[in-house]
């Protein structure tokens, strides 16, 4: 279907197993699917399905218990500690449901932030911050807190700093979440803008609407993957 | 490259106009990360300024502890050597003393002349060598008079005893001075006046060619001596010695003129003593060759076998300022350690302080954590976040505490005044040590604080930090 050159990740085989009280939960159960470069992909599914965890994996916040997931062309699954902070820096973007900025940070501390954990901070990337907070629309709110501003504001700041080491990755989980419609309409603009421009995007929703505007929805269900399908 | 094209657009709408001067700057990626771990560690402490001030104030109670207890110690043990070495350090003084038996009645007892010449002909590091008999006696000018010490000695004396020359009752034909070799070879009857002898026995004139009655002879004054404030008496064999009431005689006019014998006659008692010489102090030649100290003690066991060959009775005692200095060095590093280990645990108890807070800390900032490691902190850039954080919160206490430290003489000097002022008699019982101590700041007690208030910022920091470092980042995120 697609080139090993353009392939952005492949998920083989993943498998995420949880120990809880002497009991294991098997949250993902085999899940293999590719990743072509400049994707939009939609995860859905029950509560329960393993979206989350899949999503952590992913985001490199996790290991698989067994499987492969490729990016870049290394195995995460065989990455230690650093390596994953490593990756989490310089290769994903997250934006998260409820925005997790971190409240004694001005917006454009916030958008900075990652900079100092992947080592590019200089005069250039910190122009790129004040940069990336006009191009979010935030450009009059450069020394704003997060609590002074609205929720579709906090999550514009939000994507703004997952943009800031320039990752392959944009992870957004249930970014619309606590946000109302015509919010919700202006970050998926500009999610797809982001798309638009080549950067590969994965989103968990449950939100069929949202789901609507990706490229692609992969629905899951008791950890395995039930649905592919291709808008 | 596909991240410049935000650059690119946003620049093409002209929006890149820059306001901000601060991100103007250029740092070493390293050094910035440094500053601005730093600066977030201060950010994040005056979120709580309650609780990071209270537990900078443990730090401060400790160190301002350490640095005061380190400057009274000082201050005490300075004190304290100052009046042991103003009994030289370089002396040797060999007493008589009278013996508790009864065997000595016929013939006396004590020092005698032989054992002066002795010790001067037979030990050559022996600088000089100072024979001094010393009597109680009445002194008397025309209707005043007062009781005091004469003490019979040879010229070297002032020197030794540190006494110095008071010229204020210099008048043109006379001037003030010790007595001479002169005085000595002639048996003359001069004699020298302490202060306040001559201020009690002359409110209105110069003492200077007056004829003082001393018991029943005259003696010329040719001299009066500054004031010297008491020597200490120290370990015990040692009376505190007083030289203010004393009158100064040539020794060989003593013996000439008055002799050995002292008949002390009191109602219901009667006591003859013979004694010759009532002291030898000894100066021990300065050699730069061997080891000062070792060759004063060397002396002194030399001069105690010399004296104790010829005599049976226990007569004589033998003290050198010397050990009691060595003795009183030996205390103040037992001082210093006991106090150092007082303020120790003052310290521990702030550090421990410290390591609450910041367990609180990092349990309240769970999510935070778990948002930077999702933005790519590694586990190291947790620890040393928490860590910065606090040394921090320890150095700002070690800084108010050297600032502390500093004031501790002004004010321990101001305290003492104001409680003699208002609790005069209560103070005067307080021994004359603690009313005089002055606080000598240590000055490597300083540097010392720092690298304390560092240490204790590290020790303590240290498992909360590494604490935060190991929390799981997913469950991190999760923490409400």
């Amino acid at each position: 279907m697609f080139a090993t050159e353009t392939l952005a990740a492949s998920i083989r085989e993943l498998h995420k197993h949880y120990h809880l009280g002497g009991e294991t939960v098997r949250a993902l159960q085999g899940v293999t699917f590719d990743l072509p470069e400049g994707d939009y992909v939609s995860i859905m599914g029950p509560s329960g399905s393993g979206k989350s965890t899949l999503l952590n994996l992913l985001g490199c916040l996790d290991r698989p218990t067994s499987g492969e997931f490729i990016l870049g062309g290394r195995d995460v699954a065989r990455m230690n500690d650093d390596e994953l902070a490593e990756t989490r820096a310089t290769r994903i973007g997250f934006v998260f449901q409820s925005f997790n900025l971190l409240s004694y940070l001005t917006v454009v501390e916030n958008i900075e932030q990652p900079l100092y954990y992947s080592g590019r901070l200089n005069r250039l990337a910190r122009r790129r911050c004040v940069e990336l907070a006009e191009m979010v629309g935030l450009g009059q709110r450069l020394d704003h807190r997060p609590t002074q501003l609205s929720g579709g504001q906090q999550q514009r700041v939000a994507i703004a700093r997952s943009l800031v080491n320039d990752p392959r990755f944009i992870l957004a989980d249930e970014p619309t979440g606590n946000l109302d419609s015509a919010t919700t309409v202006e970050i998926l603009d500009l999610l797809q803008n982001l798309n638009e421009e080549g950067r590969t995007i994965i989103l968990v929703t449950h939100e069929p609407e949202v789901a609507n505007r990706t490229k692609r929805t992969i629905m899951l269900k008791d950890g395995q993957v039930v649905m592919d399908e291709r808008r | 490259m596909k991240g410049d094209s935000i650059v690119a657009r946003s620049a093409s709408k002209g929006l890149h106009a820059l306001p901000c001067s601060r991100r103007g700057l250029s740092f070493q990626p390293m050094l910035a990360k440094w500053l601005r771990t730093l600066q977030l560690s201060v950010k994040s402490l005056l979120l709580h300024p309650m609780r990071s001030a209270l537990t900078v104030l443990g730090i401060f109670i400790g160190v301002s502890s350490v640095i005061w207890l380190l400057a009274i110690g000082e201050g005490i043990s300075r004190a304290s050597q100052k009046q042991i070495e103003s009994l030289g350090a370089r002396n040797i003084l060999v007493r008589t003393i009278k013996p508790t038996s009864d065997d000595f009645q016929d013939g006396g007892y004590g020092l005698t002349r032989a054992d002066y010449l002795r010790l001067v002909s037979t030990i050559p590091q022996v600088d000089v060598a100072l024979p001094i008999r010393v009597l109680e006696g009445e002194f008397r000018f025309k209707t005043r008079r007062i009781q005091g010490r004469i003490v019979a000695t040879t010229p070297d004396y002032a020197s030794v005893t540190q006494l110095t020359l008071d010229t204020k009752y210099d008048t043109e034909e006379r001037k003030s001075r010790f007595l001479s070799d002169a005085d000595m070879d002639e048996n003359r009857n001069y004699c020298v006046l302490a202060s306040e002898v001559a201020e009690k026995l002359f409110p209105y004139g110069t003492p200077l060619g007056q004829k003082v009655l001393v018991e029943d002879m005259f003696y010329e004054v040719i001299g009066v001596m500054r004031f010297r404030s008491p020597s200490a008496g120290i370990g015990g064999s040692q009376a505190a010695e007083d030289f203010s009431l004393d009158i100064y005689i040539p020794i060989t006019t003593l013996w000439w003129r008055i002799g050995d014998q002292v008949v002390t006659q009191k109602p219901g008692s009667f006591s003859r003593d013979i004694v010759e010489v009532s002291q030898i102090t000894l100066r021990v030649k300065e050699d730069d060759a061997t080891d000062e100290e070792a060759n004063v003690l060397a002396v002194a066991d030399l001069v105690r076998e010399t004296i104790s060959r010829y005599h049976t009775l226990n007569d004589f005692a033998i003290t050198v300022p010397l050990e009691l200095l060595q003795q009183a060095r030996t205390t103040r590093l037992m001082f210093i350690l006991f106090l150092g280990l007082i303020a120790a645990i003052s310290l521990v108890v702030g550090g421990i302080g410290i390591m609450n807070i910041m367990l609180a800390t990092v349990t309240e900032r769970t999510r935070e954590i778990g948002i930077r490691r999702a933005i790519g902190a590694k586990r190291r850039d947790i620890t040393s976040q928490f860590l910065v954080e606090s040394v921090v919160l320890s150095l700002a206490g070690g800084a108010l505490g050297v600032a502390g430290g500093l004031l501790c003489r002004p004010l321990s000097i101001w305290l003492r005044e104001g409680l003699k002022k208002f609790y005069p008699e209560q103070m005067a019982q307080l021994p004359q040590l603690i009313q005089e101590v002055e606080p000598q700041l240590v000055t490597w007690s300083i540097p010392l604080a720092f690298v304390i208030s560092v240490a204790i910022g590290v020790v303590f920091g240290v498992y909360p930090a590494i604490r935060a470092a190991m929390l799981d980042p997913i469950e991190a995120l999760r923490h409400e």
